[in-house]
């Protein structure tokens, strides 16, 4: 009984406990990227970068709150400053939005025009958030650092193996869920959400039922900086805040919204939680694990690893590929690419 | 008439290597990527040997030197490429100290300064594959092979008592390389590596590769990677999760912002770095304070390869590349006055004088083999989060 205890810690410890962590921040990611993309049908590039800034934001608020002793005990000053950061990006992305992405709209641009374009933004964004805070790493996360570390769980429970769950892997996890929470609300209860997905649905449409496009457009552009605010600093709490690793997660972020039904909310989230864990659980070694399970004389001795962590990023390509064939629009049935 | 533009051209002719010219030497570091937090101020450590010769004012007859600066990205080869070519052929740098990471290196010396002929001095690029590489003896470093390296981790990794280790490095040639000289030394010596594992750079999750290390075990975790960037996302998830306490930091994992970052976790871990116990380290820390950087990582090294480059081209009175290549190794080996960091000027009179002279500069350089430094490595103990030196080998 101890034995499939322990080998059940072992996978919560390590796959369980990172992947859902890991997950809700690609949901809350592809969230933001298939926001923009049903909407305003392209794909945001500038994403990754947009949660940078908010994530900056953030930092600077919890200096300056941190320099005026200003503390919120066990949780991470963070929290305090995220509603500031909120509001700086949602500025910032609606006004880039007026001066960039407007004129496109106006002309009709192609979805492709737009794409590059927002590759544009991406680079202005990265050098704007390097220009402000520097391109070094910055940690920023205070309180306390555990809800339960691997040592106490030993003790507490007398088995071999230890848990460990980070402050900021269940603040993560929670504050992910309520938030999807209040956006599929928003998009399935209120008027203007309903108006949001009948843009979505059918731009003419809804144009001769009497929706204003640019308030839809506005709309969205709030909820998407707002969803990468909160995403990029729960990112940055969780690992610890350095802009180069903002570009980078954008190929995971896509991957998810691809693999999930890209244009389909539902579909962002559960794509974030397949690559997530599709990452560990197929790379992970399964040696101690059948060890504490299989009779002895069964015990392997080798790593038991179905794929060296090294194939790790091609991974969620395969994932994506995979899709891709049996399923184009996505496992939630999104908008076809 | 005639004989009157005859004597002018004559005298112009003899006058020219007295008259002033303005020497430009390249810096191609990663300013962007993997270690744009290491770059400033390694750059600024060749710049102040730059700003040092110049204040003397006696190089090579009163030329002076101005440096320009290149971005190798640190892992876009054809990026770094790009930046090495325009410096040469736009800027007409007459020597190149850079690039940083190995394999940028490697693409810059192979595909721009062999086929220019120009002089190459890396401060950080410690691939053990960089010193056959056929390079027409222009590529030198002031940092050692990662051979030597590999060595020295096996022989401290033995001392302290550990048998066994798992092993993560950074997946590019700089990583790889180091991870096969510590697991070929390390197994020689009757140690065993239980996993060597590749990570990447700047992903976002190393939850998976924290798991296979955990899952293979252990008495030490041996992190190969860069301290802004994976090596640090592999610390950090291990202590997260309990599966490592004590790791070993190779010379890419030292510097302050590590401790920083993770904490009095990291106490007790162990590591190596360049480094050594000659007057020259002291002597360039408190110029660097003076000059307003940071003496970190490979800055002594950078410093050494501008001011290596600037000696060179005095020893033998030429800026171009093909001659004062020959001039390098006898500035930097015995015998001769020795030259340490701050005291360019002296080396630049006593070349002028015709004596020959050792540059010991800030990193103690001896360079071997095919124009590489010999290897001084410092212990390194990470206590009260802080790397201390505690030894040299």
């Amino acid at each position: 009984m101890t034995d499939i205890l322990n080998a059940l810690v072992i996978l919560a410890n390590f796959i369980f406990v990172p992947a859902m962590a890991y997950g809700s921040q690609l949901a809350l990611g592809a969230l933001g990227i298939t926001m923009v993309y049903s909407i305003l049908r392209f794909s945001n590039f500038a994403h990754g970068e947009l949660m940078s800034f908010g994530a900056m934001t953030t930092i600077l608020v919890t200096w300056a709150l941190q320099s005026s002793d200003i503390s919120l005990g066990i949780f991470p000053t963070a929290l305090l400053a995220i509603p500031v950061a909120i509001l700086v990006t949602v500025v910032l992305a609606v006004a880039i939005d007026k001066s960039v992405y407007q004129y496109y709209r106006k002309i009709r641009a192609e979805p492709v025009t737009l794409l590059i374009v927002s590759i544009g933004v991406m680079f202005f964004l990265s050098g704007l958030v390097r220009f402000i805070i520097g391109p070094k790493d910055q940690v920023f996360t205070d309180g306390q650092r555990f809800i339960m570390k691997a040592r106490a769980f030993k003790q507490m429970t007398g088995l071999n193996e230890g848990l460990a769950i980070k402050m900021t892997q269940g603040i993560t996890v929670v504050t992910a869920f309520v938030l999807v929470a209040v956006v599929f609300w928003f998009l399935n209860k209120t008027r203007t959400g309903k108006s949001m997905r009948a843009y979505s649905d059918n731009e003419d449409l809804a144009l001769l039922s009497g929706i204003n496009p640019e308030r839809v457009v506005l709309i969205t552009w709030v909820i998407t900086a707002a969803l990468a605010a909160v995403a990029g600093t729960l990112y940055g709490l969780d690992k610890s805040y350095k802009p180069f690793t903002y570009l980078s997660l954008l190929l995971p972020i896509f991957s998810a919204a691809i693999v999930g039904g890209v244009g389909n909310p539902l579909g962002a989230i559960a794509g974030g939680f397949v690559i997530a864990f599709s990452e560990l659980t197929i790379t992970f070694a399964y040696k101690k694990v059948l060890t504490y399970l299989l009779p002895e004389s069964m015990a392997p001795d080798t790593l038991m690893q179905l794929l060296s962590t090294d194939y790790k990023i091609a991974l969620s390509f395969v994932i994506l590929v995979i899709v891709l064939i049996f399923k184009p629009t996505g496992l939630f049935s999104g908008k076809t690419i | 008439m005639k004989k009157t533009l005859m004597a002018l051209a004559a005298s112009s002719l003899l006058a020219a290597p007295a008259l002033a010219e303005d020497v430009k030497l390249g810096i191609i570091l990663g300013f962007t990527g993997p270690i744009e937090s290491l770059t400033p101020d390694m750059a600024a450590g060749a710049e102040m040997a730059i700003a040092e010769v110049n204040a003397g004012g006696n190089f090579m007859g009163g030329h002076t030197i101005s440096s320009v600066r290149g971005d190798s990205t640190c892992i876009d080869a054809a990026a770094a490429s790009a930046a090495a070519e325009r410096l040469i052929t736009a800027d007409k740098v007459s020597g190149i100290m850079g690039a940083d990471c190995s394999g940028v290196t490697t693409a810059i010396l192979q595909n721009v300064a062999m086929a220019n002929g120009v002089v190459m001095v890396s401060p950080s690029a410690t691939s053990p594959a960089l010193s056959t590489l056929e390079d027409n003896d222009l590529f030198f470093r002031t940092a050692p092979s990662d051979a030597r390296q590999g060595q020295i981790v096996a022989e401290m990794l033995m001392e302290k008592g550990y048998s066994s280790a798992a092993m993560s490095y950074v997946n590019n040639d700089y990583g790889k390389g180091l991870a096969d000289s510590i697991q070929s030394n390390f197994e020689s010596m009757g140690g065993s590596i239980t996993i060597s594992a590749s990570h990447e750079d700047g992903k976002g999750d190393y939850g998976a590769e924290v798991a296979a290390l955990a899952q293979a075990g252990g008495d030490i975790l041996i992190v190969a990677g860069y301290l802004d960037q994976g090596g640090k996302g592999i610390i950090q998830g291990s202590l997260d999760a309990g599966a490592f306490d004590i790791f070993f930091l190779p010379d890419g994992m030292i510097g302050d912002s590590l401790g920083e970052a993770i904490g009095p976790d990291l106490d007790g871990s162990i590591g190596s770095l360049p480094g050594t116990d000659s007057p020259g380290a002291a002597k360039f820390g408190s110029l660097a304070e003076a000059a307003g950087f940071a003496a970190g990582p490979f800055a002594a090294e950078s410093y050494d390869a501008a001011a290596l480059i600037i000696l060179a081209m005095q020893a033998a009175g030429s800026t171009d590349s093909q001659v004062y290549k020959n001039s390098m190794m006898g500035v930097a080996n015995a015998p001769g006055e020795k030259i340490y960091p701050g005291e360019l000027a002296k080396g630049i009179k006593y070349l002028r004088q015709g004596l020959s002279i050792d540059y010991v500069g800030a990193s103690a350089v001896e360079l071997v083999g095919g124009g590489e430094s010999a290897g001084n490595y410092a212990e390194i103990l990470v206590d009260g989060g802080k790397m201390t030196t505690v030894g040299y080998r």
